[in-house]
C-alpha cells in the first residue's frame, strides 16, 4: 500500500515537467508568441487580438498560474480557429481514437505474445528466424506505408472493407469494426515487432530455468509448459514493454487517422497544425502524455498481480 | 640509379595498396560470411548513399522543374516513376529526396548521441545533476516522440534545420538513459573500484575505464536513432509539419500524393518503398553491429 501511494506520487513530478514543458514551448521559441500563433500573414491588429485573447500580455508567471489553474479544472482554453472550448473539441473526438487504440492493443497482444513465445521455444529454427525477420521489417515500414499497402488488396481491388471513414460504435457496431480493421492492423505492426522481440528475449531466459525442465520431465504437454509455466514467469518484462510501447501506438494512431480519414484526435492534431491552432495542439500533447503516464502507472501497479513474489 | 629507385618505390607502394585492397576484400568476405545480415545492410546503405551523393548524375532532371502538360503521367521510359500533380519528374524528386532523408537521419543520430552522451555522463557521475536531469528526461519521455516533434515543429516553422532540432530533442532522453545506465553499472565494477583504490584520478577513470565501454552500445543506439529519425521525418512531412513543401523529401512527396492516392497510387508507393528499404538497411546494420560488438546487448534491446 505504501508502494502504491509512493508510485502514484512519483508520477506527479513527471506530469509537472510535462506541463511546464508544454507551457514553455510557446515562450521558449524565438520570436513573439502572438505573432507565431497569428501566422505569417497576420496584420498587427490581428496579432494584438491574439495577444489579448490568449492573455499573452500578462507577465509570464501570471500566465502560467492561470493556465495551470484552468488545467486543473479540465479547461484547456479556447480554440483560436473556431472559438470552441478545446475540452469540448477533444471530447467530441475521443471515441474513434480510443476505439483504434484499444483494437490495436488487442491485436498486438494476441498476435505478438504467442509469436514471441513460439520463436523462443523453437529458438534458432526457421520459425524463429521468420518471426525475427518480420520484427525487423515491422520496425522499418512507417505506419502510413503499411496503411496504404493494406488498402489495395482489401479495399481498392476488392470491396471486402471500406477504404476510409469511421462509424460510431453506438451507431452500428458491425460497421464500426469493419472500418477499424485496416487502421488497427496498420498501427499494431510496429508494436507487434516490439512485443514479439521482447517476449522472445524474456521467454528465452525463463525457458532455460530448472522448473521448466522439471515441468517437461513430469510429462506436461509442451503447450502447457510454454504458456502456463514459462509465459507467466516471463510476463513482467513483457507487460513493461507493452506499457512503454504505448507511445508507439499513440504516434501510430495520430498518423493512421490521417491515412484512413478517421475523425479522431490525430486528425484534430493535423488540422490544428495547418490552422496553427496552438491551444488545441498543446491540449492534445498534454492529454496523450497524461494518458501514457497513467497507463504506465497502472502497469507498474499490476506487477504484484502478475508475480506474487514481488513485494513492495 | 635514381630511376630504379623510383620504380622500386612505385612498385612497393602498389604492392602495399594491393595488399590493402586485398585485406579489405578479405575482411568484407569474412563479414558477409559471418554476419550476412549486417553485410546486406551495409551493401544497401552504400547504394543509397551513393545515390544521394551522385544524384545529379543518376539520370535525373531538375527535381523542381514544373511541367503542367505532363502532369500525373504514369511511369514510362521518359519518366521512370511517372510525374506528380504539377508535372515534376518523380524519379528525380525521389533521388534528391534521398539526400534530405539521409541528411536528417545522420544529423539527428550524431547530434542526439552527442548531446545524450554528455547529459548521461553528467547524470551518471553527479548525484545532484542526476536527480534534476533525470526528472526532466522522464518528463520528456512521457510525451510520445512523434507528438513532441509535432509540437516543436508547429511552433518553430518549417525548415530542414528545425526538423533536425525537433527530432533530436525527442530522441535525446533515450540516449541519455542508456549512457547513464551504462555509467552506473560500470561505476560499481571491480576494475573501476580497483582503479580508485590504486589512486587513479576521477578524470583518468572516466577516460580510460568508462568512456571506451560506452562506445559499443552508443554506436548501436545511434543507428537505431538514425532509422527512427528518418521515419519521424517522413511522418512529420506526411502530416504537414515537416520540411517546407518545396523541399523534395520523401515525406513531402508522399504527403502530396495523399489526396491523389486513388488516381495515382505510385506517387505514394514508390517513395514509401525507398524510405522503408533505407530504414531497413540502417536497422540491419544496427542489428549486425549489436551482435558483433556485444552479444549480451541482443537480449537487452
Amino acid at each position: 500500500m505504501r508502494y502504491v501511494l509512493h508510485r502514484i506520487l512519483a508520477t506527479l513530478p513527471v506530469m509537472a515537467v510535462v506541463a511546464v514543458f508544454v507551457f514553455s514551448l510557446l515562450h521558449l521559441s524565438p520570436g513573439d508568441p502572438a505573432a507565431i500563433i497569428a501566422g505569417e500573414f497576420a496584420s498587427p491588429a490581428e496579432i494584438a487580438r491574439v495577444r489579448v485573447s490568449l492573455g499573452l500580455d500578462q507577465p509570464l508567471h501570471t500566465q502560467f498560474l492561470v493556465w495551470v489553474t484552468r488545467l486543473a479544472q479540465g479547461d484547456f482554453g479556447t480554440s483560436i480557429f473556431s472559438d470552441i472550448p478545446v475540452t469540448r473539441m477533444i471530447l467530441q473526438r475521443v471515441e474513434p481514437t480510443l476505439s483504434l487504440t484499444f483494437l490495436s492493443m488487442l491485436i498486438t497482444i494476441s498476435v505478438a505474445v504467442p509469436l514471441g513465445a513460439i520463436a523462443a521455444w523453437k529458438a534458432n529454427s526457421i520459425i524463429d528466424r521468420l518471426v525475427m525477420a518480420l520484427a525487423v521489417f515491422g520496425f522499418s515500414f512507417p505506419v502510413f506505408v503499411i496503411g496504404y499497402l493494406l488498402m489495395f488488396p482489401f479495399a481498392i481491388w476488392t470491396d471486402l472493407l471500406p477504404v476510409q471513414g469511421y462509424v460510431s460504435l453506438f451507431e452500428d457496431p458491425a460497421r464500426w469494426l469493419r472500418h477499424l480493421v485496416l487502421p488497427s492492423i496498420s498501427v499494431s505492426l510496429v508494436f507487434i515487432a516490439l512485443i514479439a522481440r521482447m517476449t522472445r528475449a524474456s521467454m528465452l531466459e525463463v525457458l532455460s530455468q530448472d522448473y521448466v525442465r522439471t515441468a517437461h520431465a513430469k510429462g506436461l504437454p509442451d503447450s502447457k509448459v510454454l504458456f502456463k509455466h514459462a509465459l507467466q514467469n516471463a510476463s513482467v518484462p513483457i507487460v513493461t514493454a507493452i506499457g512503454i510501447g504505448v507511445a508507439l501506438v499513440i504516434g501510430g494512431v495520430v498518423v493512421t487517422e490521417t491515412v484512413f480519414a478517421i475523425p479522431g484526435l490525430g486528425r484534430l492534431t493535423v488540422d490544428s497544425i495547418l490552422r496553427r491552432d496552438y491551444p488545441v495542439i498543446q491540449a492534445i500533447v498534454l492529454v496523450f502524455s497524461f494518458a501514457y503516464v497513467l497507463i504506465n502507472l497502472l502497469i507498474d501497479l499490476s506487477y504484484k498481480l502478475l508475480d506474487p513474489r514481488i513485494r513492495y | 640509379m635514381l630511376l630504379t629507385r623510383e620504380k622500386d618505390g612505385a612498385l612497393a607502394s602498389r604492392t602495399v595498396r594491393d595488399g590493402r585492397t586485398g585485406q579489405f576484400r578479405a575482411a568484407a568476405i569474412r563479414l558477409a560470411r559471418r554476419n550476412p545480415v549486417a553485410a546486406s545492410g551495409v551493401l544497401l546503405l552504400t547504394l543509397v548513399v551513393l545515390l544521394a551523393v551522385f544524384a545529379p548524375l543518376a539520370g535525373t532532371v531538375d527535381p523542381d522543374a514544373i511541367s503542367p502538360i505532363h502532369r500525373l503521367r504514369s511511369p514510362s521510359l521518359e519518366h521512370w516513376f511517372g510525374t506528380d500533380s504539377v508535372g515534376r519528374d518523380l524519379y528525380s524528386r525521389i533521388v534528391y529526396g534521398t539526400r534530405v532523408s539521409l541528411l536528417i537521419g545522420f544529423s539527428v543520430a550524431v547530434l542526439s548521441t552527442g548531446i545524450g552522451f554528455l547529459i548521461g555522463l553528467l547524470a551518471g557521475f553527479n548525484r545532484l545533476a542526476d536527480a534534476l536531469l533525470m526528472r526532466i528526461m522522464d518528463g520528456l519521455m512521457a510525451v510520445p516522440p512523434i507528438l513532441l516533434a509535432i509540437a516543436l515543429m508547429a511552433l518553430s516553422g518549417a525548415s530542414v534545420g528545425n526538423v533536425i532540432m525537433a527530432i533530436t530533442i525527442a530522441e535525446v532522453p533515450r540516449v541519455t538513459r542508456l549512457v547513464r545506465s551504462v555509467v552506473l553499472t560500470l561505476r560499481d565494477q571491480p576494475f573501476v573500484e580497483a582503479a580508485h583504490a590504486a589512486g587513479t584520478r576521477g578524470w583518468r577513470i572516466l577516460f580510460i575505464h568508462i568512456l571506451p565501454n560506452t562506445v559499443a552500445p552508443l554506436i548501436v543506439q545511434a543507428t537505431y536513432v538514425c532509422a527512427s529519425a528518418m521515419i519521424i521525418e517522413a511522418i512529420l512531412s506526411f502530416l504537414g509539419a515537416g520540411a517546407p513543401p518545396t523541399v523534395p523529401s520523401w515525406g513531402n512527396i508522399i504527403a502530396e500524393g495523399r489526396t491523389l492516392f486513388l488516381v495515382a497510387p505510385y506517387i505514394v508507393i514508390v517513395p514509401s518503398l525507398f524510405l522503408s528499404v533505407t530504414v531497413l538497411a540502417v536497422n540491419l546494420l544496427g542489428d549486425g553491429m549489436r551482435d558483433a560488438l556485444d552479444p549480451r546487448l541482443a537480449n537487452r534491446m
